[in-house]
């Protein structure tokens, strides 16, 4: 069942990658081009001659792209199957899609969304290679610390489901959510390296197009998968003894 | 969408389809295998190397932009 569910997982992936870099290239490509050109403005100024290119911008743009976001969304689909494998039947909700569709939103609140209102994506040009390790470790760092306050959430609503209720659980959960995150991003160092004179429009163009191939990346896994793992557990669902198994469908 | 929670929250939930047991090994090699990939396209020749050199780096350059990662 795992294995399965892993290599279902993995091909839904890369339908995603494969989505999210048609994104990518409609959306995002235009940004990234915009930023290199006022680097090199940037250079030319200095009177430095130009940086000389081991990947032509060409192949960086096309056949970089595509293999960059392929191989992340093979790899999140894969993480994310392992997780809903787990995650499957020990959430509260049924059905396979239902479930699916939930931890794809969790997966892009946690990972993407949250993270991404302390550490955003960057251009090529904002941001200085000497800060490179720490500026990796806060990124990883702050999607760690809001994924484990998610989980640490989950739990409390668990714990005070009885006691206060599914909506006051909700909230007290909520509340510790937010309380954790908020306090580890005033704690954490913040990281401004926008170059002087770097166009605000295309560092907001560039930041939106990048929450929108997260968003492709896991609406495509989360409503893919679901579909594909339905197929899978179906037969184990109608053994159950749910007379509404089909509600969902 | 609320009824249909509701309504499923009364007895019709399914039970877990895996074990830990039985999801550890796969957590591990697949987890291992699958967080390599994430490196390569995030990180390597950014704050760590592997294999030396920077043309995973410039290769997938444009991706690990877009997708959020730090770089340059
Ligand atoms: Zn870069």
């Amino acid at each position: 069942m795992v294995r399965s569910l892993l290599i279902r997982g993995m091909l839904v992936g890369l339908l995603a990658g494969v989505l999210a870099f048609a994104f990518a290239y409609v959306f995002g490509e235009p940004q990234v081009q915009h930023a290199i050109d006022f680097e090199d403005l940037l250079v030319a100024r200095t009177g430095a001659p130009p940086e000389h290119e081991l990947v032509s911008r060409g192949v960086q743009r096309t056949l970089g792209l595509a293999t960059g976001t392929i191989a992340l969304g093979v790899a999140l689909g894969g993480m994310f199957s392992l997780v809903y494998a787990y995650a499957y039947g020990r959430i509260g909700v049924a059905g396979a899609r239902l479930t699916a569709a939930i931890l794809a939103l969790v997966a892009f609140t946690t990972i993407t969304l949250v993270p991404f209102t302390k550490y955003p994506a960057n251009p090529p040009t904002v941001g200085s290679p000497d800060t490179i390790d720490k500026r990796t470790l806060l990124y990883f760092g702050m999607i760690a610390i809001t994924v484990l306050a998610f989980v640490a959430a989950t739990r409390i609503r668990r714990e005070y489901l009885e006691r206060l209720g599914a909506w006051n659980a909700g909230i007290a959960a909520g509340a510790v959510f937010v309380v954790v995150v908020a306090v580890a991003q005033l704690i954490l160092p913040a990281v401004n390296e926008t170059p002087a004179g770097f166009p605000a429009d295309v560092l907001y163009r560039f930041r939106l197009a990048s929450l929108g191939i997260n968003a492709t990346l896991w609406l495509t896994i989360g409503l893919a998968f679901g579909a594909a793992a339905e197929r899978l557990l179906a037969p184990a669902d109608r053994r159950g003894p749910a007379p509404s198994a089909e509600l969902a469908s | 969408m609320s009824e249909t929670l509701v309504e499923r929250h009364s007895g019709a939930v399914a039970g877990p389809i895996a074990s830990p047991k039985e999801l550890l090994p796969y957590a591990i090699f697949a987890g291992v295998l699958l967080a390599l990939l994430v490196y390569f396209v995030g990180a390597e020749e950014g704050a760590a190397s592997l294999i030396g050199g920077s043309s995973v780096h410039e290769f997938v350059h444009d991706a690990r932009h877009l997708l959020g990662f730090p770089c340059h």
